[in-house]
């Protein structure tokens, strides 16, 4: 993708119209550009406009059972913003960060057990690295939930997976360490198994055979998790039989 | 940045809505319940436009406002306002379940996505903020067809850009530059500035 692609896609990315890889690679570019981000947040700021135009009465049930459900969630501790739109981010540093926090599973796995001093060490690798990126944070978050659950197992061609649950959060991590490198041209997708249908769950690092990643979207009904080679940018459902499958924990 | 500038009034209590959420922020579930209250009509009305659905609207809706008690002290109001924060949220999380249901095999087909335009009447007819649908719907119609579909697709529907192509026949390129502009076009219209 060439730079003036990248600038053109704002209108697209504020609509959330791109792939997960164009995403990513738009979000890489918005911090060197200012221009790009300007737009963008005004073309997001367009978007939300749309969304207005479409307000509707809610059901009343829900007030009460969303409520009911906040009580459960601990929120996250004040950090970097919430999201990428509209942000300049800091010095680039999730290599880093993620490396470490993918350092601190592997021996929370060994250990079978807390993740509250891994995690501390992971805060300090925060430290030294200076501002991490939100998904590094959330990747903590999941790691330090009070109910977080961990499951190990080998994988092809002596990898191992880990995948951490907090159902409290709703989210999963999943972690990797010695995966070969997909194919040219394909990456590992993460799916989500619901009794049998699987949910995207986004895209692994192809080039990197060490990695913790946040699962995207709710854990939700989930009981397992897969990874499957797709073709570059993913698939909408898997293509090749899952080079791994997890059931997960509690 | 500056808060959006609105042209006429304006249904939603803005400013109260920034305060608001500081306070949820600092773990405040009264200051949430008047955030929920404020912003929980608009969260459905974009769910459920992608969606359709009732049930999963609501499961996706319970998901976003949960999702905004969790990650309240992250949020900056300096890098946009609350509303444009929750609903951009609201809109990804839509699109998210979408993408990943099984329906997409029936909605990859062209004559099926063809047979829903236009889709903003459709949309339109649930609206209370009736301003608000007003400006839009005046606005929507000063960018050209193409671009009116475009956007509309891919907001309303949660196509991306690749599907938008297929369902208009356009090249992608086309439809990448046909997104920008129309809501370029719109924000212009709208006044919108961040």
């Amino acid at each position: 993708m060439t730079t003036v692609d990248l600038h053109r896609m704002t209108g697209a990315y504020a609509v959330h119209a791109l792939s997960d890889e164009e995403t990513a690679a738009f979000e890489r570019h918005l911090p060197g550009c200012e221009s790009c981000a300007e737009e963008t947040a005004e073309l997001s700021a367009t978007a939300a406009r749309l969304g207005l135009a479409a307000t509707t009465a809610p059901p009343a049930a829900l007030r009460a059972q969303v409520l009911r459900r906040i009580t459960t969630v601990r929120q996250v501790p004040p950090g970097p913003p919430a999201q990428a739109l509209s942000a300049r981010p800091g010095p680039r540093t999730r290599a880093l960060s993620r490396w470490a926090l993918a350092a601190c599973l592997a021996a929370a796995t060994a250990l079978g057990g807390t993740t509250v001093w891994q995690y501390q060490r992971a805060e300090d690798a925060r430290g030294r690295a200076g501002q991490a990126a939100r998904t590094t944070d959330e990747i903590a978050a999941v790691l330090s939930a009070p109910d977080a659950r961990t499951r190990a197992a080998g994988l092809a061609g002596g990898a191992t997976g880990t995948v951490v649950v907090s159902r409290g959060l709703d989210r999963a991590v999943f972690a990797v360490s010695g995966m070969a490198r997909p194919p040219g041209g394909k990456v590992y997708q993460l799916w989500f198994d619901e009794q049998g249908t699987m949910r995207s769950a986004g895209l692994m690092d192809p080039g990197r055979s060490d990695q913790a990643v946040l699962m995207r979207g709710a854990v939700d009904g989930a009981s397992g998790m897969g990874v499957t080679v797709e073709p570059a940018g993913g698939s909408t459902h898997p293509t090749s039989a899952p080079v791994a499958l997890m059931s997960l924990p509690g | 940045m500056k808060e959006a500038v609105h042209i006429g009034e304006k249904p939603s209590a803005e400013p109260d809505l920034q305060e608001l959420v500081g306070r949820v922020a600092l773990g405040d579930e009264e200051a949430f319940a008047r955030v929920y209250d404020t912003v929980v009509g608009s969260v459905l009305g974009v769910v459920r436009a992608v969606l359709r659905d009732h049930a999963q609207s609501e499961e996706v809706v319970q998901e976003v406002l949960v999702e905004v008690w969790r990650t309240a002290p992250r949020y900056r109001s300096d890098r946009g306002t609350a509303i444009n924060w929750i609903l951009t949220l609201a809109h990804r999380r839509a699109v998210d379940r979408i993408r990943s249901a099984d329906a997409a095999a029936a909605r990859d087909h062209k004559a099926a996505l063809l047979d829903r335009l236009p889709e903003y009447d459709e949309v339109a007819e649930h609206v209370e903020a009736r301003l608000e649908r007003e400006q839009v719907r005046r606005c929507l119609r000063t960018l050209t067809e193409i671009q009116s579909q475009a956007v509309t697709l891919a907001y309303y529907r949660g196509l991306t850009y690749r599907q938008v192509a297929e369902a208009l026949a356009l090249p992608l390129g086309t439809v990448k530059t046909r997104l920008r502009d129309g809501l370029i076009r719109l924000r212009d219209c709208l006044g919108v500035t961040a």
